[in-house]
C-alpha cells in the first residue's frame, strides 16, 4: 500500500491550496519583515527589551520622563531602583 | 460517471476565484489614491511600513469587496454584468465570501494598526464598515442617492494614507477625500446615461430610473460645479502648488464644459449620436481624478528639489 494516497480531491484542489500556501508564507513573511524594521527603528534598542517576557515599564521613555519630572532622579537611576 | 451527472457537480473553486471576491479592479484605484496621500503627506515613513500599510488598505477594500458580493449575491444573479460573479455563477459559496470577507477585515485593520498606527486602524475598520452596512446593505437598494453617499467608501483611501504617514487627519486629508466623494456622483450618473442597465430588474433605484435622464443630467452638472471650489481649494493647501494648480484649471474648465454640455442636451440628441458627449465625459473624469492624484504626486516629488508647493 502506498505511504501517500493521491485523492482526486487533492488534484481538483491543488490550485487554491497553493495559493493558500503562498498567502501564508506572504503573511509570515510581512510580519516577520515588520518585526525587524519595527525593532531596529527604536532610538535606543534597549527599549527592546521593555516587552522581552516580562514588562518593564521603567524602560519606558515616557515613563522615564514622568519620574523625572516627578522625582528629579536621572533616568538610568530611576530604572535601577526600579529592579 | 454519465456526462450528466458531470454536469450537476459544481465547479471547484480555484484560487483565483477567490482573488476575484476582492474585486481587484476597484482595489487599483484603492491602491493608487492611498499610495498618493501617504506619500504627500508630511514627515517620512519607512518604506516598509509604506508597502505594508498600502497592502493593509488594499486588503482591506477587498474585504469589503467580498463582504459586498456576498450580501448581493442576490441581484448579481439578476444582472448581466454581474452574474459572471464568483458566488452567482457557483464557484464561491455565499458563507466562504462572507468568512474571507470577515477575516481579511480582522486581519488587515489589525495588521494596520501594528504597521502604522491605531487611527489608520480605525479609520479602515470604519471604511469597510461603511461600504460593507451603510452603502451595501442600506443604502444601494433603498435611495436613488446611493452612489453619492457610497462614494464616500472610495473617497477614504488617500485619508487613510494620510493616516498612516502622520497618525492624524488634517484638512489637506479631507480635501483629497472630498475631491473623490464629489467626483463619483457626475463620474458614475455620466456612465449610467450610455449603458444600458438592468439595475431595475435587480429592484435598485438609481437616477436615471427613479427620477429620470433630465434629472440625472441636472445632478451631473450640479455636483460638477460643487467640485471644482474642492478640487482648487486643494491647490492652496500646502500639498498643493503650480504644477496641481495649473493641471486643475485645464481639467475643471474642460470637466465643467464636458457638464455643461450633458446638461444642454436632450435625450433625443444624445441618442441620435450614441452618447458621444456622455461618453467623452465619461472618460475625462477618469483622466480628471488621475491627473488631480498625479499632480499633487508630482508636487511632493518636486519639493526635495525646491520646485514643488508654494
Amino acid at each position: 500500500m502506498a505511504i501517500r494516497v493521491e485523492h482526486e480531491l487533492h488534484e481538483r484542489r491543488r490550485g487554491r491550496n497553493l495559493g493558500m500556501l503562498g498567502v501564508l508564507l506572504a503573511l509570515v513573511a510581512i510580519v516577520f519583515g515588520l518585526t525587524v524594521v519595527k525593532v531596529t527603528n527604536l532610538d535606543n534598542i534597549a527599549q527592546f527589551e521593555r516587552f522581552d517576557h516580562a514588562p518593564r515599564p521603567l524602560l519606558d521613555p515616557e515613563v522615564q520622563e514622568a519620574m523625572r519630572a516627578a522625582t528629579g532622579a536621572p533616568a538610568a537611576a530611576a530604572e535601577e531602583t526600579g529592579q | 460517471m454519465t456526462d450528466q451527472t458531470a454536469q450537476t457537480i459544481p465547479q471547484e473553486a480555484q484560487f483565483g476565484d477567490y482573488f476575484a471576491l476582492l474585486k481587484p479592479r476597484v482595489m487599483s484605484l484603492v491602491v493608487f489614491t492611498a499610495l498618493v496621500g501617504l506619500l504627500v503627506a508630511p514627515g517620512t515613513v519607512h518604506p516598509y511600513i509604506a508597502f505594508v500599510s498600502i497592502l493593509c488598505i488594499a486588503v482591506g477594500a477587498g474585504a469589503s469587496g467580498a463582504l459586498n458580493m456576498w450580501w448581493d449575491a442576490d441581484i448579481d444573479a439578476v444582472m448581466r454584468r454581474t452574474k459572471r460573479r464568483p458566488i452567482p455563477s457557483g464557484r464561491v459559496a455565499p458563507d466562504e465570501a462572507l468568512g474571507i470577507g470577515l477575516a481579511l477585515s480582522g486581519f488587515s485593520v489589525i495588521l494596520l494598526g501594528l504597521a502604522a498606527n491605531w487611527l489608520a486602524a480605525a479609520i479602515l475598520a470604519f471604511t469597510i464598515f461603511f461600504y460593507a452596512v451603510i452603502y451595501s446593505m442600506w443604502l444601494k437598494r433603498s435611495t436613488p442617492q446611493n452612489i453619492v453617499i457610497g462614494g464616500a467608501a472610495g473617497a477614504f483611501p488617500p485619508l487613510l494614507g494620510w493616516a498612516c504617514a502622520t497618525g492624524a487627519v488634517s484638512l489637506e486629508a479631507w480635501l483629497m477625500f472630498a475631491l473623490i466623494f464629489m467626483w463619483t456622483p457626475p463620474h458614475f450618473w455620466a456612465l449610467a446615461l450610455f449603458v444600458k442597465t438592468d439595475y431595475g430588474d435587480a429592484g435598485i433605484p438609481m437616477l436615471t430610473e427613479t427620477h429620470g435622464r433630465r434629472a440625472t443630467r441636472n445632478h451631473i452638472l450640479a455636483y460638477t460645479l460643487l467640485l471644482v471650489p474642492v478640487s482648487l481649494g486643494l491647490a492652496l493647501t500646502s500639498i498643493g502648488g503650480p504644477v496641481y494648480l495649473a493641471t486643475a484649471l485645464v481639467l475643471n474648465v474642460l470637466f465643467l464644459k464636458g457638464a455643461w454640455a450633458i446638461w444642454r442636451r436632450s435625450e433625443e440628441v444624445a441618442e441620435a449620436d450614441s452618447y458621444r458627449t456622455e461618453k467623452q465625459v465619461f472618460k475625462l473624469s477618469l483622466t480628471y481624478l488621475f491627473l488631480h492624484f498625479g499632480a499633487l504626486l508630482a508636487e511632493a516629488a518636486l519639493r526635495p528639489w525646491g520646485l514643488g508647493g508654494w
